[in-house]
């Protein structure tokens, strides 16, 4: 008897159903002390309690008989189901560019085990062409799945792998590349790919959905769509995430990779370019570029891949009153690299400057962002920033805390010279650092204010 | 074809022989201070909006790989989804961009009450469903439903009506527009709790129907935790015949609407089934079935008929379906007013969105559509034969094409008799057709929230409240000396505790005080001119009534005056209407008639007309019989006529 007969019951759950001889699937009936109940038993969830059996009834739903209230269970038959997503074979047209689509373990395109609630993910360009036939319309399409983990899962090994093997696939003469990605560490992914692949001549594109597309309301089939028709058509040669633009269904943005942040837990529209300005709008009948200054697509142009790594490095999210134990503990752990997320323009209390005086003497390369995440580091308006400079902290300009982080692990990869490592972290590759913030590039509007209420009267949110 | 029979002149006979089933599916909001799934409050609905948020629907696979029907047929209707929001009813929640919080407790305890009062089974753990529907009116795409209990009964029609199923879910938004391609929602009321109770088709005739509904709604009103008022109570009505197929009527907003839908969808279900039998007689089948389809505008660009005209003016194209065999079959009557023609016409108004009515006509119409010359083109150049029929349809030029697809889907579907949709309910007693009706496959679990258990705990503190149902308040209510109908009526009563309340510590006459609740006290109670009113104040007042032998006649002028003039001590305004029982107080009334002037009258008119000045004298608090009394010793005393 494997684990899948009584999949998910234990304890007293597994006992009653064993007693009965009623494996999951059994079509039964069951007699309580509240009633008699009639439909097949489900798969528990791990998780849940070892007090119930959960039924799917007739009628489609689920319910839970506690155990005890049980008296007989009298089986009728058997009902298991097994899932496959439908396949249709992908259509190719040789006038249609290529694209592949690298997974790494998001679910953008799934389909749902109606009896478990289970998501199953469809990936195969058969599977895809299944549940988002318009991507036919778009492009010839080439699916590999490279990990299948949970975007807090993605770590060097898969950043290092996914490098490598866009460097292939441009080898190979792609057009275009979309990675299909969670959401919740996505931009902390295009970032380190930002700077891993330099010079691609063609999009690689970002993507995820932030409702799954079992959902008749997902974002999942439009984001896949718009980052598709981003690596099969578009001119942006460059690394962006392609997410929901506003929260209706309206349009796509396509952000630079080492400028955008998840800024809500679970809106659709959560995804932001932080102190400057998205790339472009893209919608169904075609892309309107939002700035001229993008990388083109060229076919010429040979693609660099750097897969440096240095996993040495941790970022500090200041905190008043933090204790200089916390920073020592870094030194004393062996840590290379340290990114201060500090507050206002850039700024630790004084306890902590010994510390840091300690880790910058030992080689630590220790760089300044802040936590406002608009904004500069500016340490020269007050002592206080001069001081913390005089320690060794280098200011990081307007680089974001996570890009900062996954930028000194890739510095740290390449060299431990503190000149060069400040040359490569300084010098923007991908516009993670820029000479400017235009005036809006930071806009978060304040709900209730006369202006804007009328504003979002006025245009869909 | 045989004659449709009027809703008059059927019987519980006819409907026997149609082999009439009928069942019942009750939406009823429940009291509480916040939605289901979030923390927003339950506030009057409101026309005012601060923001707009557009959404589409997309149909997700079922099963078998295959696209549900209804869901295919609400993609095939590519519409946008407008949802208007108001910042104090709607939060990221009903916006489907925050998951869903824990099930409100409140709700869950009215809903379990009212599954005890079904008598159903309860289950042991709740797990929360989620119902697909892809019409828009849940931004999700799906309603948050769950179980609570199964295989209940209510007493009504003389047996006991089975109760399928009492589950507790969320409301969806109250649709305002539904025009060309665009559907817009306002989102008040979406995630108000309600419970919806199923009951099985045991209904045989459509008063049955109406009967069971109102004892629904009855015993649901019986927790006093339920909202009353316009449409926090809905009905869907599923009606079949013999050789039919369930088809659902939804949402209609009253019960005494309930008995002539019911007629007329089984009158409509004989009909189809007429049709199917002379297609068949015809020797069309699934397989011989055929039709072609064509563009036609360049035949028609002069034309005067002016739906028509006017869509080609408008650049729009206009198309035909030539369906083989189909001679007169358009024509066929199916509701009061109403042809087959018109079962077409709904499919090409929800599927292909053309929605200007007329919008399609045919070769078998007996109205001024298209000139005989026109007709004669048309049908040359479709191949339509003379045992055929022709179907026009003009429009946007994607939405003709998607009509007149549509066109063919309903015409084959005409072979198998009755389909199973849903349809919605008009104000003359017919329907229309609203969608087709959902598969088994839109259900399926919601993994946002975790199974909860319903302790015996919990099912033992909602036990001890569990309120008498209305039959058995109306036994008690015979049992203290009220006749039947009046137990009846203060059963169902809203203000039945303020009798309960009283009635147990007051000496009055039961049925006199059933009457003045019902009658006096209800509808003051609803015009608002008790504004102070409590069951103590009331209670207070009959007690000093009593004491001063006041009879309850007096009772409705002076809980007005108590209630409404600011005087809240029922002892001090009673205490002005001494004159009752009271010597000093009479012989001071008796001195107040001698200062009147008598007029010259008969006998039973002057004293109509003193006792009127003497309980106008006393501000109306007197009661009229004892006015009459004390008017008569005052006749017979002072002018001799006694």
């Amino acid at each position: 008897m494997n684990s899948e007969t009584y999949k998910g019951y234990s304890g007293k759950g597994l006992e009653c159903l064993k007693s009965y001889s009623a494996p999951v699937w059994s079509d039964v009936e069951i007699e309580s002390t509240r009633g008699n109940f009639r439909g097949i038993i489900l798969p528990r969830s791990e998780t849940a309690d070892n007090d119930h059996i959960v039924l799917k009834m007739h009628n489609g739903y689920n319910v839970g008989l506690n155990v005890d209230t049980i008296t007989s269970i009298n089986t009728l038959g058997k009902k298991e189901a097994h899932y496959k997503i439908p396949e249709k074979e992908f259509p190719t047209d040789p006038s249609k560019p290529n694209v592949k689509l690298l997974g790494t373990g998001g679910t953008i395109a799934s389909r749902l085990d109606y009896r478990t609630g289970a998501v199953i993910p469809a990936f195969s360009p058969g599977e895809l062409y299944g549940s988002v036939p318009e991507l036919a319309d778009i492009c010839n399409l080439d699916t590999e799945k490279l990990y299948g983990v949970f975007s807090e899962n993605m770590g060097p090994e898969q950043w290092i792998g996914t490098a490598g093997k866009i460097g292939e696939e441009i080898e190979n003469g792609i057009d275009g590349i979309v990675i299909g990605h969670g959401t919740d560490t996505m931009h902390h992914t295009a970032a380190i790919l930002s700077f891993m692949v330099q010079d691609s001549p063609v999009p690689i594109v970002m993507v995820g959905s932030q409702r799954s597309s079992d959902r008749p309301s997902s974002d999942a089939a439009i984001n896949l769509i718009n980052a598709t028709k981003t690596a099969a058509e578009s001119d942006f040669a460059e690394i962006m995430v392609c997410m929901f633009g506003p929260t209706s269904d309206q349009y796509g943005l396509l952000h630079r990779g080492t400028r955008v942040r998840k800024m809500h837990s679970s809106y659709r529209s959560t995804f932001r370019t932080i102190g400057d300005i998205p790339l472009a709008i893209v919608r169904e009948d075609g892309f309107q570029p939002l700035r001229d200054d993008y990388r083109r697509r060229d076919s010429s142009r040979k693609v660099r891949i750097i897969p440096a790594f240095d996993e040495r490095v941790s970022i500090v999210y200041y905190y008043p009153n933090m204790k200089p134990d916390i920073i020592d503990s870094l030194i004393d752990n062996g840590y290379k690299g340290i990114i201060i997320a500090g507050t206002g323009l850039g700024h630790v209390n004084k306890p902590l400057y010994p510390s840091l005086k300690r880790a910058c003497n030992e080689g630590i390369h220790v760089y300044m962002t802040v936590q406002t995440l608009w904004g500069y580091v500016q340490m020269y308006v007050y002592d206080t920033g001069r001081d913390i400079m005089d320690l060794g902290v280098i200011p990081a300009a307007n680089m974001l805390p996570e890009v900062a982080y996954v930028k000194l692990c890739w510095a740290l990869g390449q060299s431990h010279d503190r000149e060069e490592v400040a040359d490569l972290m300084l010098t923007p590759v991908a516009g993670e650092i820029t000479e400017r913030e235009p005036h809006n590039g930071y806009l978060i509007y304040q709900g209730g204010i006369p202006e804007v209420e009328e504003f979002i009267s006025k245009y869909k949110k | 074809m045989s004659k449709m029979k009027k809703f008059e002149e059927a019987d519980a006979d006819d409907y026997a022989a149609l082999g009439l089933k009928s069942g019942l599916e009750i939406h009823q909001q429940l009291l509480t201070d916040k939605k289901l799934f979030c923390r927003c409050p339950v506030r009057e609905y409101t026309d005012e909006y601060d923001a707009e948020i557009l959404r589409h629907m997309r149909p997700t696979l079922s099963e078998l790989g295959e696209y549900d029907g209804t869901a295919l047929m609400e993609f095939k209707t590519r519409k946008d989804i407008i949802y208007r929001i108001d910042d104090q009813t709607v939060c990221t929640y009903e916006m489907d961009d925050t998951p869903p919080f824990e099930l409100n407790r409140q709700a869950l305890d009215i809903a379990l009450e009212i599954t005890m009062l079904l008598n159903c089974k309860l289950v042991s753990e709740v797990h929360i469903a989620r119902k697909q529907y892809l019409d828009g009116s849940i931004p999700t795409g799906f309603q948050r439903t769950t179980i609570l209990g199964v295989d209940g009964s209510i007493p009504a029609c003389g047996r006991d009506i089975g109760i399928i199923q009492l589950g507790l879910e969320e409301d969806a938004c109250r649709e305002i527009r539904d025009r060309g391609h665009t559907r817009t929602y306002r989102t008040d009321r979406l995630g108000i709790p309600l419970v919806e109770s199923v009951t099985r088709p045991d209904m045989k005739t459509p008063r049955e129907v109406a009967e069971v509904a109102q004892r629904l709604r009855w015993l649901v009103r019986a927790t006093g935790k339920v909202r009353t008022g316009i449409g926090a109570a809905r009905q869907d009505v599923n009606v079949s015949i013999e050789g039919g197929r369930r088809v659902e009527i939804k949402g209609v907003p009253r019960i005494p609407m309930i008995p002539l839908l019911v007629h007329n969808e089984a009158y409509r279900q004989k009909a189809l089934l007429e049709i199917a039998e002379e297609l068949k007689r015809r020797g069309i089948t699934g397989k011989t079935f055929s039709c072609s389809k064509h563009r036609i505008t360049d035949i028609l660009k002069n034309t005067q008929y002016s739906p028509a005209a006017k869509s080609i003016a408008g650049g729009g194209e206009i198309g035909a379906v030539v369906i083989k065999g189909y001679r007169d079959i358009l024509p066929v009557k199916t509701q009061p007013e109403t042809t087959f023609a018109r079962e077409i016409s709904d499919r090409v108004r929800v599927i292909a969105c053309l929605d200007q009515l007329p919008n399609i006509t045919h070769s078998d119409t007996g109205g001024e559509t298209f000139s005989s010359a026109e007709w004669k083109r048309i049908k040359n150049k479709t191949g339509c034969a003379e045992k055929d029929v022709a179907v026009v349809v003009w429009g946007d030029s994607t939405d003709v094409e998607t009509a007149v697809n549509e066109i063919e889907i309903r015409a084959r579907e005409s072979l198998t008799g009755v389909i199973n949709e849903t349809r919605q309910a008009l104000p003359d007693g017919t329907t229309g057709f609203e969608r087709i009706l959902p598969g088994p496959d839109r259900m399926y679990p919601d993994t946002d929230l975790p199974p909860l258990a319903i302790t015996e705990e919990r099912i033992e503190r909602i036990r001890e409240i569990l309120p008498p149902t209305p039959d058995q308040l109306e036994q008690e209510y015979i049992k203290i000396g009220l006749r039947p109908g009046l137990a009846r009526r203060m059963s169902i009563s809203n203000n039945r505790q303020i009798f309960d309340f009283v009635s147990s510590t007051v000496n009055s006459h039961n049925e006199e005080l059933a009457f003045i609740i019902l009658d006096r006290i209800t509808p003051a109670l609803q015009e608002g001119r008790l504004s102070g009113f409590s069951r103590e104040r009331f209670r207070k007042t009959l007690l000093e009534m009593d004491r001063h032998k006041i009879p309850l006649d007096a009772l409705t002028g002076l809980l007005e005056k108590l209630f409404s003039s600011g005087e809240t001590d029922p002892v001090a305004v009673i205490s002005k209407i001494q004159l009752l029982g009271d010597k000093k107080e009479e012989d001071r009334a008796l001195d107040y008639l001698k200062s009147l002037e008598i007029p010259d009258i008969d006998r039973d008119k002057l004293k109509d007309h003193l006792t009127g000045s003497l309980v106008s004298h006393y501000g109306g608090m007197v009661p009229g019989k004892r006015a009459g009394e004390i008017v008569e010793q005052f006749m017979a005393k002072e002018l001799k006529t006694g």
